[in-house]
Formats: structure tokens, sequence, C-alpha cells
């Protein structure tokens, strides 16, 4: 009876004696990075670059989305702390305070290239080239007519213009909390709404509430963060469009096709030349106080920056990346390789 | 005399419809039944489209694409320094040897355009390969040899058949290039469909035709090791005490409860507690299979404590009676006869705990399993994933190979469960009694 005991209690202490040993472990073998899901697959490219070529382990990556990722990487320095962040936008005041306030002195910052965000459709539906206002006009809650807001009456894309398809307007796109949703309402919803003149008299936070509230007639349908869902019902729906990442065009031009904004079709060139209106950067940021502790930083951000990974024909053009026209690459891998760091004021403003 | 006069009437005012209530009570079993049957077709063909859509999208993920190249790697063109020993060999790069290869298989093709697009033919991983074979044999250095290579996976997709030759070439996925090209050396016999060991042996990656699911089985084994030698032996503990020593007042009254209410909590929130405490407080590493096993232990503690209660109760009292009248202390009751007779349900509500852990992926997103993780974890303190995640990360990706890989992840994963609750039957078909 008493061997049992024993060996019950030497079960559970076993258990419990576990991780003593390497949870209190000082530094980490490993780099982690944390951050945007738009940036995750450009980044798992390069750490398993990284991780067959040098001799230092293959980085962790977490998906966690940009704030998620800032908010991870913000928290403080040491070896519980993610070494770099992914972002699909650039790090906000309120960030860079946090950061500063947490101890995280020195940020260094790497703008990657560029991603387009399109609207498509289905390749059985109608081809189309929409301007940004018509886009806004199709999703807000309220739309200007006759020198009022009035709740949206439009029903199909020709209500709005009549040089467009007599269809009816569903849309599909990205919920809230995702970065993709961030960068389509400051580029398409506010540059679309701005153009109207009633609008953009408006306050700042008036216009904003005006330019960024969605209609909730079912017009527009949040599918989750999960841009295959989003192709699948374009498929499956060829009246409807979605909003989603110019890599998913890339992998499926066999069924969907991106519309024409302000008369300019989503390609490498348009969004690398910045003529496609909808397109974002994508960056990523390290602190600066693990380089050296943390063994293989200088050599991930080497690697990142290499013209065969970012460059035009570089590895991850292929996985979808616009890259950053040359003489600005040259500058942010200068830039990167020293560890320049970021100046709070330049955000902060 | 009033009385008969009663039951006359009553007999004249009713007609005997015995008959046709009884036509009506059968009827109505009968469509009792049917709707039975309807409920139980209804469940095993969403079932079968289930299953038949997962097999169907991932069966061809079990095969991978090959082609055959006639390598002749020399020293210099490897750059390699020294004699060729492992460890020089290492150092070397065999992807000027693959291209060569591949330019000599089409001569026809010149011009750094339209080569750098054939070096898109092949996969990356070709070179490594080819590296390995040499290492393991030195002497090929040198020497002209034939070795099975990956395509890329755009080149699998054609191959599968999963590329629309009729559409025109800007909506197809493909140049029509690589279509000539793979058809070219598909009639000379160099380009065939190989079993894919790479998505047992291979870890995580980018490359739809390198990625493979043991380092996210390894993990998977490694938490749920976890989860069992923790959530085990305190949630039969608690059962035994529960059942067997603790007196029924308001107090047990109240951990039934909430035993019972923590069975139906969202896995979500055992997420957050486990980056709340054991991460934040504690300190244990993210995205280590001992925090995933803390945490689904959690969550399968109260689904095992429940079984192993009804388990312990279905144990007749004579039994316990029996024991003690011979002289049995209480714990001798248990130990030596209440709880071995309990066992195989006890193990019954296990399995299916863990089964449950096994397919769970919410709690582990809060504490950073959730990651791509190419190494594959040996111990409970390395980084790690498990399977449901790594379903859930190829799932998200743009690359049309992805999808059959999905699905082929997820019958692997299906088998896993489908094994450990065939266990979990059989041990009660085995071992189970009746009173």
């Amino acid at each position: 009876m008493m061997k049992k005991t024993f060996a019950i209690a030497a079960a559970v202490a076993a258990v419990t004696a576990l991780p003593s040993g390497d949870a209190a472990a000082q530094a980490r073998e490993q780099i982690r990075i944390v951050g945007s899901s738009t940036v995750y697959p450009f980044a798992t490219s390069v750490v398993e670059q990284f991780g067959k070529e040098t001799q230092y382990p293959t980085p962790v990556i977490e998906s966690t989305g940009s704030g998620g990722g800032l908010q991870l990487f913000c928290a403080g320095v040491g070896a519980e702390h993610p070494d770099i962040t992914n972002a699909s936008r650039r790090i906000k005041p309120s960030e860079v305070k946090r950061c500063q306030e947490n101890g995280v002195q020195k940020i260094t910052e790497v703008k990657i290239g560029a991603d387009g965000i399109v609207f498509a459709n289905s390749v059985e539906g109608p081809d189309a080239d929409f301007q940004l206002k018509h886009i806004w006009q199709a999703l807000a809650a309220q739309v200007p007519q006759d020198g009022e807001l009035v709740k949206n009456p439009y029903e199909t894309w020709a209500d709005i213009d009549s040089s467009l398809p007599d269809k009816k307007i569903e849309i599909y796109g990205p919920p809230p909390t995702s970065g993709t949703r961030d960068a389509w309402n400051e580029l398409a919803m506010m540059g679309g709404c701005k153009q109207f003149d009633m609008i953009a008299s408006m306050s700042e936070s008036k216009m904003e509430e005006a330019c960024l509230t969605y209609r909730s007639d079912g017009a527009w349908i949040e599918a989750g963060e999960n841009d295959t869902l989003i192709v699948q019902k374009l498929n499956s729906n060829t009246n409807a469009y979605g909003i989603f990442g110019y890599s998913f065009l890339d992998q499926n031009r066999n069924t969907i096709q991106a519309a024409k904004i302000n008369g300019v079709a989503p390609t490498v060139e348009n969004i690398s030349a910045d003529q496609y209106p909808i397109s974002r950067s994508l960056w990523f940021y390290v602190k600066n106080a693990h380089v050296g502790v943390i063994p293989g930083i200088e050599a991930y951000v080497k690697e990142f920056t290499r013209a065969s990974t970012w460059g035009p024909n570089g590895y991850l053009v292929e996985k979808g990346l616009i890259p950053m026209p040359e003489q600005q690459r040259n500058a942010w891998r200068q830039k990167a390789r020293n560890f320049e760091p970021l100046n709070p004021e330049e955000i902060m403003g | 005399m009033s009385s008969t006069a009663n039951t006359a009437d009553v007999g004249m005012r009713r007609p005997d419809l015995s008959a046709q209530r009884l036509r009506k009570r059968y009827a109505a079993e009968r469509r009792f039944r049917l709707y039975g049957v309807i409920a139980v077709v209804t469940a095993i063909g969403m079932l079968a489209v289930l299953l038949g859509s997962i097999v169907q999208n991932g069966y061809s993920a079990f095969w991978q694409t090959q082609m055959k190249l006639t390598v002749t790697p020399t020293a210099e063109q490897i750059g390699l320094e020294g004699q060729p020993t492992p460890e020089n060999l290492r150092d070397t790069n065999f992807r000027p040897v693959v291209y060569e290869a591949l330019f000599q298989l089409f001569p026809e093709v010149t011009g750094e355009q339209a080569r750098r697009q054939l070096r898109g033919f092949v996969s990356g991983a070709a070179a490594r390969d080819i590296r390995e074979q040499v290492i393991e044999n030195p002497s090929l250095l040198g020497t002209s040899f034939d070795v099975w290579v990956k395509t890329d996976d755009k080149i699998d997709m054609l191959h599968k058949g999963y590329v629309d030759r009729a559409l025109p070439p800007d909506r197809r996925l493909l140049d029509t290039e690589f279509i000539q090209w793979h058809d070219q050396l598909d009639a000379r016999g160099r380009v065939e469909a190989f079993f894919n060991t790479t998505f047992f042996t291979g870890t995580d990656s980018r490359e739809p035709e390198q990625a493979g699911i043991l380092a996210a089985t390894v993990g998977s084994f490694l938490t749920l090791f976890v989860t069992l030698l923790l959530s085990f032996p305190i949630a039969v503990l608690a059962a035994v005490y529960l059942e067997e020593f603790a007196p029924k007042n308001k107090a047990t009254d109240l951990i039934e409860v909430n035993i019972n209410n923590l069975a139906a909590v969202p896995s979500i929130v055992y997420g957050l507690l486990g980056l709340a405490v054991v991460i934040n407080f504690f300190g244990f590493p993210r995205s280590s299979p001992l925090v995933g096993g803390i945490v689904l232990s959690l969550m399968t503690l109260p689904t095992i404590i429940i079984s192993a209660r009804s388990a312990l109760r279905a144990v007749p009292p004579s039994i316990r009676e029996a024991a003690l009248g011979v002289g049995a202390s209480r714990i001798q009751t248990v130990t030596h006869h209440v709880l071995p007779l309990s066992l195989p349900g006890i193990l019954t509500g296990t399995i299916i705990g863990m089964a449950q852990a096994l397919g769970e992926t919410a709690p582990l997103l809060m504490v950073g399993m959730v990651a791509f993780i190419v190494e594959v974890p040996t111990s409970v303190t390395d980084p790690s994933t498990v399977l449901p995640v790594q379903v859930f990360l190829w799932s998200t990706s743009p690359e049309r190979a992805f999808i059959e890989k999905t699905s082929a992840a997820i019958m692997v994963l299906l088998a896993f469960l489908i094994a450990m609750n065939a266990t979990a039957v059989l041990l009660r078909k085995q071992f189970e009694r009746r009173w």
C-alpha cells in the first residue's frame, strides 16, 4: 500500500519537477518571431532558408496579427519576450510609447516590400473597373444624396453608376481584427469617401464615422481572417466580390480575377510603382537589446535583406511579395544591417 | 335498472373503434421508426460527405511527383575544399549540379530568362537530397548517375491533373513552358509519382513538396503525454475521494456542480488561463508541449473526473460491503477491489478525454503553439506545434498544393482519433463486467 502511495507521489513530483531545468534558461538558442499573418508566409520562407543554410536553429514564428505581435514585442526585454515582430502596417505612436515604458528602447525598423489588396470576383462574373468612391458607396452605411447623408439605397452596382455591371452588391471582406481591414479602411474607404465634398468638409471624427461605418443590410459580409475562405465563396457565388491579399490572387488565377481600381490593375509593376491605390507596406521590427544576445539575429536580418531574398528575382517574389524599387531596398538594407534604431519622434510626431 | 340503461346508452353511442385506434397506434409507431431511420441515414450521409470530400481532396498528397536527373557532380562544381569527408561535403552547394543536369535535359532552352524559369521546375530540396546521397557514398563524386528528385509543387499539381490545360495562359496556374517541359519529360519516362515519404518524415515547410507532419505528430505525442501524466492521476484521485471518502454535504455538492460546469467551459478560456498563469506567472517556455499539456489537462480533467466517478458508482455496494466484512480497511477496499473493477470505465473516459485534447487548437493559440516550427521537438520544453494546428496553418496557405496536404493531415489526425476511440471501445468490451 505504502509503495503505491509513493509511486503516485513520485509520479506527481516528476511531472511538477519536469520544467525546473529548462524553464529558467537564461538565453534562448533560437530566434523567436511573432506578428502579422500577412508577413507570415514571407517570414516563414526566410527562416526556412536561414535554418537550412546557416548553423543556427530555425527560428520559431507565431502568427499573432500585427497588433498582437507588437503587444508581445513591446512587453519587455529578455529571453521570454520575442526578438522580432512582423507587421503589415507601421508601428503606432501608442505602441512606441508602450515599448519605451517597458524598457524596449532601441528598435530597428525594416521595410520589406509591399502587398496589394485586391478587389476580386469569379472569372465567370463580369470584368469591371471601379473608382474608389464607387466601392465606398457600395459599402458605407450612409451615403450622400442630394446634399445629405441617407441610408445606403444602392442594391446593384448599376444603381451607383450606370457604367458598372447590373449585379447585386455582395462583398466579402476581412473582420475588424485583421491588418488587411485596417489597410482597406485607410486606403479604400477613406480614399473613396473623401472624394465627396460634403464629407471632406466634416470634422475629423465625424468624417471617420461617416467613412468607416459599414452597411449592415447584408451586402457587406465579414468572412473571417481566412483568405482561402473568401476565395472559395467567390467561386460559389459569381455575383460576389472579395477583399484579400495579392498572393491569394496570384495562386487562384484560374478561378478569380481582380477588378481594376481607378483604371489600374493590381500587377506587380503597378503595386511596386505605387500606381495601384490599395497597397500597403510590410515591415518587421528588431529588438536591438537582443542583438548579440540571442544568436543569429544579425544573420537573419542579413538573409532577409539579400537581393536573392527580397529583390525582384528573389524567392519572396515567388510567394507574392511586391519588391521595393532598388534605391529604397538599398537604403533599408543599410539601415537594417547596421541596426540603426528607429527615431521615436518620427512616429510620435 | 338505471345503470344497465346507462351502459346500453353508452354502448349505443360509442361504436367499437378499437381496430381503428390500433391501426393508428401501429402507424404512429411505424412513423416514429421511420423518423429514426431518417435521422440515422442523415447522420451517416453527412459523415460520408465529410469523409468523402476529405479523402477526395487529400489522397493525392500521399504521392509526390519526382523526375529523373542524370547528374555528374564534380568537386569543382560543388565548391568542395579538401577531401570528400562528410564534414567538408556538408559545406558544398549542389545547386549548380542540379541546374546543369536540368539544362542538359532541355538543350533547346537557352537564354538567361528561359533558363531561370526552367530552374523553377525542380524543387529546392533536390540539391540537398543529392548532397545527402553523396555524403553517404562519396565515391559517387565525379561519376555520372541517375537520381530521382522532387519536382516543384507546381509541376506536382500539373502531374496530378489539378491544372486545367484548357484555360487561357493568363488564367492558368502554370506557364505554357512548364506544361511543355513536363509533357516532354513524361513522354521520355522521366516523370513519375512516388509514395510521398516526405509527408511523414518531413516537417513544416513553405514549399508544399517539402512539407511533412513529423514535427507536429511528435509535438502532439509530447503534449498528450504531459496531459495524460497530469490529468489521469489527479482526476482519478479526485474521483475516488469524492466518490468513496468525501462526506455528502453542501461543500461536495458545490464541488460537483463546479466540475460539471468546468466540463462545459469553452476551451479558449483554458488557453487564456494558461497564458496568464503558466507562462506569465510561472515563466514556463512559450510554445512548449509542457505548457500545451498543462492547458489541455485542465480541459480534460473534468471529463475524466466525471467518467471516473460514474465508473466507481457502477461498482455495486455489495463488493465494498463484502470487503469491509472480511476485515479490509477502507483504503484496501478501494485499491484492491473498487478501483480495479472500475478501471475499464475510467480508462475509457481517459481515452475519450485524450482524443478531445488531441483535436484541440483554440487553447493552444493563446500559449503560442500556433507557430511555424521546423525542428522536431526532442523534449517537452522545446517549441512545438500539434497536428490540428498544422492542419489550420496549411489551410490558410495560398498555394494550391497545400489544399491536398491539409486534407491528408486531417486524414492522419482522424486515423489517430479512430484508433484511440477503437481502443476505448475494445477496453470496454473486453473488461466490462455486468453485475
